[in-house]
């Protein structure tokens, strides 16, 4: 309970980012560029609560850790990283080092954070390891923290992010945002790695650590900050918007005893409005300018159709069935598929999705996949073949490994009757 | 977390006293780097008091209030939502503003219940009303 530390820390939690990014900008090495950020901070901790905080603390900390990284000239190992860095910018604008320093510290650092976005999401790393990293680089989370929302031990994280700015360091990046051809395929490992995070945090099951949950607000401020740097990308927009749009219904689709609540079962008066307002606002900018979407606005368009409908019996399920015609195009996967038969059988009755449905029959990853004799049981019993439909049902219980899907699924069966 | 953010009235905002030239840009630029954050979700001015009305209740009465309302330090010019980690983030964010005012001037920031707090307190058929209540507002 110390207010000045909790200040000083709440400083550094929002500076910290842009200050990572000027830096390791400056001396292209992420890990050097943590270090001398960090350096800054334990000389605002010790000097801040005899001066106060600085008003422009973001400068402050960046003139210390400049003059951290000029004082690490004098001395090893450090000498050799800084003198390594400077050598590659003498390499590449033959300047004086001093300017080069200052040239660097000047540039906008909005961009910087965005490259530094790029840099944490390289293809050249694991997905747990461009998770990892960019929860803790852009984030701001500690290695604890992310240990604790990935049920994982503190020495795995840590050593995962050592490596991983290893790596980095290896592949020789330029931190710059990348552009052209280029930047179609990094952007999508940015975007997935975001969306990686969320659904983190939408996995997380009641009464657990809260930090788990809080990733899904982790990734829609990573995904509004992308938003705010690269407007014109449309599927920063969408997967915005399909963040904010599956984010309103957090609160609804868990029963009080743990249990799922299908999306026609949720209490809708408990979604929240703000975030669908923001959502929908989002999925308007998802559009590419040849008017085509892209997987995530598809999926945010999907999410958009069940947050306009007032009551589950408003759903447009012919819109449905249609953006799932196209993300099974646009993302061809059997779950999909299987969404797009059950969308079908919605919007156009039983047979029409029997008719999807039988075609998966013989899809090996779906074999022993409970959901879709489940969804052949619905339409089979909608169809009138109840006695069918009970099979399928029970089929559907023995495939499922959760307790309370497969009581469901015995209820229906059940209710067939025969 | 999100907090509400509310810019409290001065005798300036009252007497409908527009911000200069220089503040609506800074103003402009501190919203920036809020959006930049990834933490501001909403935020508009108010007219004056003497734009707006209040209704008293009392039992079954219900009277309407033409403003100006005195107090002017407890009234409100402006507001934000925002989503913040902590209060404490909330309160460096606030201290980066710039003064809303011309004199002195004072900034309150205020948690919101999450719909969770209320998770217990709520009835269907209340929390229905609420919802189609809402659904109206939305459009």
């Amino acid at each position: 309970m110390d207010p000045i530390r909790d200040t000083i820390e709440a400083v550094f939690r929002i500076e910290r980012p842009r200050l990572v990014a000027g830096l390791a900008r400056m001396v292209r090495d992420i890990a050097l560029a943590e270090e001398l950020a960090q350096d800054a901070f334990v000389t605002a901790l010790s000097e801040w609560p005899d001066t106060g905080v600085p008003r422009q603390p973001g400068a402050w900390l960046m003139t210390a850790a400049r003059r951290r990284a000029i004082d690490g000239l004098r001395r090893r190992p450090m000498l050799e990283r800084v003198h390594a860095a400077i050598a590659r910018d003498l390499e590449e604008q033959r300047d004086g080092h001093a300017e080069v320093l200052e040239a660097a510290l000047d540039d906008d650092i909005g961009d910087e954070l965005l490259a530094l976005i790029f840099a944490a999401c390289h293809p050249v790393l694991s997905r747990e390891a461009r998770v990892a990293l960019t929860l803790r680089l852009i984030g701001g989370l500690t290695t604890a923290e992310i240990a604790r929302a990935f049920l994982t031990g503190e020495a795995t994280i840590a050593q995962r992010i050592v490596r991983a700015r290893k790596r980095l360091a290896g592949a020789g990046l330029t931190f710059a945002v990348p552009r052209g051809r280029e930047r179609e395929g990094r952007l999508g490992s940015v975007l997935e790695v975001i969306y990686l995070i969320f659904n983190e945090g939408y996995a997380a099951t009641a009464g657990e650590d809260l930090i788990r949950p809080s990733l899904c607000a982790e990734a829609r401020r990573l995904g509004r900050i992308l938003a705010s740097r690269m407007p014109e990308e449309p599927e920063v927009h969408g997967l915005l918007a399909l963040m904010e749009l599956q984010s309103s219904r957090l609160a609804t689709r868990t029963a009080p005893d743990g249990g799922p609540v299908p999306l026609t079962e949720q209490n809708r008066a408990r979604w929240d409005r703000l975030l669908i307002g923001r959502g929908l606002a989002a999925l308007a900018r998802a559009r590419a300018p040849d008017g085509s979407c892209g997987p995530y606005a598809l999926q945010a368009d999907l999410a958009a159709c069940h947050a306009r409908a007032a009551t589950a019996a408003d759903t447009d399920w012919v819109r449905i069935a249609r953006l799932y015609d196209a993300l099974a195009v646009a993302l061809p996967s059997p779950v999909v598929e299987l969404n797009r038969a059950i969308a079908h059988s919605m919007a156009f009755g039983p047979q029409a999705g029997l008719a999807l449905l039988d075609a998966l029959a013989m899809v090996e990853e779906l074999g022993a996949y409970a959901p879709l004799p489940a969804a052949r049981g619905d339409c089979l019993l909608r169809a009138g073949r109840p006695d069918e439909a009970r099979a399928a049902f029970e089929r559907a219980a023995t495939l499922t490994r959760n307790a309370r899907e497969r009581d469901f699924l015995l209820r229906r069966a059940a209710a067939c009757g025969g | 977390m999100r907090v509400m953010v509310l810019v409290k009235a001065t005798a300036d905002s009252e007497a409908g006293i527009l911000p200069s030239n220089d503040l609506l840009e800074a103003m402009g630029k501190y919203n920036e780097e809020l959006v930049n954050a990834g933490i501001l979700l909403a935020g508009d001015g108010l007219k004056p008091s003497s734009a707006g009305k209040r209704v008293a209740f009392d039992g079954a009465s219900r009277s309407v209030l033409d403003g100006p309302f005195a107090e002017t330090r407890e009234l409100v010019a402006g507001y934000w939502l925002w989503e913040v980690r902590d209060m404490a983030e909330a309160v460096e964010w606030v201290k980066r503003c710039p003064n809303p005012m011309p004199g002195p001037s004072e900034i309150e920031i205020r948690p919101l219940y999450e719909m969770a707090d209320f998770a217990g307190a709520m009835t269907p058929d209340v929390a229905d009303l609420h919802g189609r209540n809402r659904d109206r507002l939305g459009g």
